[in-house]
């Protein structure tokens, strides 16, 4: 065995011609919470705590069923607030119009395009989850689906909000849709300013549907409990009485009757298969037709064929940030979270931002070498501007943000250390809307230099970013209290008990079925 | 059917519940319940059990279909939508290209095929199991709300042409039932 090398050892295990070693013996205690092996052979538990059905039931309902802690109403209240005074921005925006926000001439496109683009961007870590990641069969996504589906649909509620806001006349915003008038005018198809209203409406349509469908299940057994809980009732005041009967109302409403038939569960499955499936190029469209609204354009420094591949590749890698600045708190706050959530999981998604981080940062580097390349004196200008001029504080940020950040998950410690990951995820967030920026200000210096400014934001530009992400945390603090955060049947389908051939038996059935 | 109830005592039998404990023995049950010839039956588990369907003895999904029609649906409808705005109910020249030029409109062909499958995906999959209704009578026993926690469950229909409700309880409690009852048609 000495002579072995152990890649041979590994390609044999899996081969199924050498023992692997037993699992709970190879599972050291010591590493994090025992999933973080790192022999392939090895398939660590995707659930922890031995838990069962009922216990997975237990712990996910209890969740929506008890009254939060005090964090909850701490944030909640935080959060609207910063969401309200977003509310007054725009409304401030709508009665005044768009010179309030620091828009000027060339730069037409402020921090609104950029939060835009930023925003949308996030939201594609929610469909690689639940859609990519349920083709290529990775269970680990399947206790964090859920949360990042969430996170998908918040996220386009935010990003739609801003161009809806900035057509100016927002009663005039009905022209974007080919509906017939009696001016006779239909909208301009060819321009990807219209193809961006049918891709993120689309995409926020096929999210949610997606995310609505795969919680019908999961309602109707909170609506299971709430009913069996009312029946239950003996004493209790009125107020609580009529608590649970809205309760059961609700999730009864929500849940359409569904009674886990598995007839049903055929139709659901390949329901569900088949959304992920178109969800696939959606998402990947989604990002592509968004660079379109720059790539079309004539513009030096935007009029580049990279664009959709590094603005998908940007996506992802940020909204995987934003998913894991939103998971690593909670796991903390949660009682019995860690169990499903594990430490193999958040190192997963790690390895996920290195590499669309790389993928990202060599981007950056092609966009120079094609500018210098290219031998359009206007292109490399675009460049050294972008680099070296008024803006270069923007481009160092998202550099450093974007391309070096991510590289510290090479080290193990970084990639499995919580509150380390949760830093690194909101360092990326800022270097991805550097990023936007960086772009949207490319605006400042087109090919007259006598034409050249400067944009910089006013208060009202500010404050409505920042109430976006009131609005954003808002939703997800309510998801997190009424919704089933986690995907309770698909958690349930990957503990070993699910297997309907044992959990032990199924190699010996398997041998007997060749 | 109060007047029902007043004759036979109890209501008239919709059909049997027959409760397991866990997905292997459900599955097996299945196949005992399929060979026995029934047709008008089904297994309930708050998971989508691997290989149900096989057991069940059920055909493939329809859903492909489904989806498949109502993304082509969506994708020449797409096509059109654009194609007769802009080359007939309102010309402009665009770049000077030509007014039908194909391909500008690839990107909504695209998403509105995508956005009529999803819609075909959802609302077919609940129009194809019946969803959504009111009530269902398996509802009414207490302990087939089970079915959402960790209960399995097989339950045949009155109305298959094989019931009887001493045999058809008596297959059950032979395939491993932990607990069988009645449940009335209400």
């Amino acid at each position: 065995m000495s002579t072995v090398s152990p890649d041979e050892l590994t390609t044999e295990r899996l081969a199924g011609l050498e023992p692997g070693p037993v699992l709970g013996r190879e599972l050291d205690p010591e590493v994090g919470d025992g999933t973080l092996v790192s022999d392939p052979a090895v398939r660590p538990p995707l659930v922890l705590g031995r838990r069962d059905f009922r216990s997975i039931t237990e712990t996910i309902c209890s969740w929506t069923e008890n009254a939060p802690g005090r964090w909850w109403t701490l944030a909640f209240l935080t959060s609207s607030t910063v969401a309200g005074v977003g509310t007054l921005m725009i409304l401030y925006l709508i009665v005044t119009g768009v010179g309030v926000w620091g828009l000027n001439n060339p730069v037409g496109w402020g921090w609104a395009i950029v939060n835009f683009v930023w925003w949308v961007g996030i939201g594609h870590a929610g469909t690689l989850i639940s859609a990519i990641l349920c083709i290529f069969k990775q269970k680990w996504r399947t206790s964090i689906n859920r949360f990042a589906e969430a996170m998908t649909i918040f996220a386009v509620i935010c990003a739609g909000m801003f161009p809806g806001i900035h057509v100016g006349r927002i009663w005039f915003a009905w022209f974007l849709f080919p509906i017939p008038n009696s001016n006779a005018i239909w909208p301009n198809f060819r321009s990807p300013l219209l193809w961006d209203v049918f891709a993120v409406g689309t995409y926020f349509t096929v999210s949610l549907l997606f995310w609505y469908m795969g919680m019908i299940p999961d309602l109707a057994t909170l609506r299971d409990r709430a009913v069996r809980r009312l029946r239950a009732a003996t004493g209790g005041g009125r107020f609580e009485l009529a608590i649970g009967k809205v309760r059961a109302l609700a999730y009864g409403l929500l849940s359409l009757g569904w009674r886990f038939s598995s007839r049903h569960w055929q139709n659901y499955e390949k329901a569900y298969i088949l959304l992920a499936g178109i969800a696939t190029p959606l998402v990947l469209s989604v990002h592509s037709v968004v660079s379109f609204d720059f790539a079309t354009a004539i513009i030096p420094g935007w009029h580049t064929t990279i664009f959709p591949p590094y603005f998908v590749a940007g996506a992802i890698f940020s909204g995987f940030a934003m998913v894991l600045t939103l998971l690593v708190p909670a796991r903390e706050l949660y009682p019995g979270m860690k169990d499903f959530v594990t430490m193999r999981t958040l190192e997963n998604m790690c390895k996920i931002i290195t590499v669309t981080g790389s993928m990202v940062g060599f981007a950056y580097i092609t966009e120079f070498f094609i500018a210098w390349y290219s031998a359009s004196s206007y292109e490399q200008q675009a460049f050294i501007i972008r680099a070296m001029g008024p803006y270069w504080w923007a481009y160092g940020t998202m550099f450093l943000c974007n391309v070096i950040s991510p590289q510290v998950f090479w080290l193990k410690w970084a990639r499995t250390t919580p509150w380390f990951i949760f830093i690194v995820s909101i360092v990326v967030n800022i270097g991805m809307w550097f990023e936007r920026f960086v772009i949207v200000t490319t605006l400042s210096s087109d090919f007259l230099p006598g034409s050249w400014g400067y944009y910089s934001p006013t208060f009202v530009d500010v404050l409505t970013f920042v109430g976006s992400l009131g609005i954003f945390m808002t939703l997800f603090l309510l998801f997190m209290r009424f919704l089933p955060m986690l995907a309770i049947s698909e958690v349930k389908n990957v503990i070993p008990q699910a297997d309907p051939h044992g959990p032990t038996d199924h190699a010996a059935d398997e041998r007997q079925g060749d | 059917m109060a007047t029902a109830a007043a004759t036979a005592g109890a209501g008239r039998a919709w059909g049997v519940l027959a409760q397991f404990d866990s997905p292997a023995e459900v599955y097996h049950a299945a196949e005992k319940v399929r060979d026995a010839g029934y047709r008008k039956w089904d297994v309930y588990a708050p998971i989508p059990i691997h290989g149900i369907d096989e057991a069940m003895g059920l055909r493939p999904s329809k859903m492909g279909w489904i989806v498949g029609t109502c993304a082509a649906l969506g994708a020449s409808g797409g096509f059109l939508l654009q194609w007769w705005t802009s080359a007939v109910a309102y010309p402009m020249i665009v770049h000077g290209k030509p007014y039908g030029a194909w391909e500008p409109f690839t990107p909504i062909t695209f998403e509105l095929g995508v956005l009529i499958a999803g819609f075909g995906a959802v609302f077919g999959m609940l129009a194809v199991n019946g969803l959504p209704r009111w009530h269902h009578p398996l509802f009414s026993k207490e302990r087939f709300l089970r079915a959402s926690d960790d209960g399995f469950f097989i339950a045949v229909d009155a109305r298959d042409p094989k019931f009887d409700e001493s045999a058809t309880a008596r297959l059950l409690q032979e395939a491993g039932a932990s607990a069988v009852e009645t449940v009335e048609d209400e």
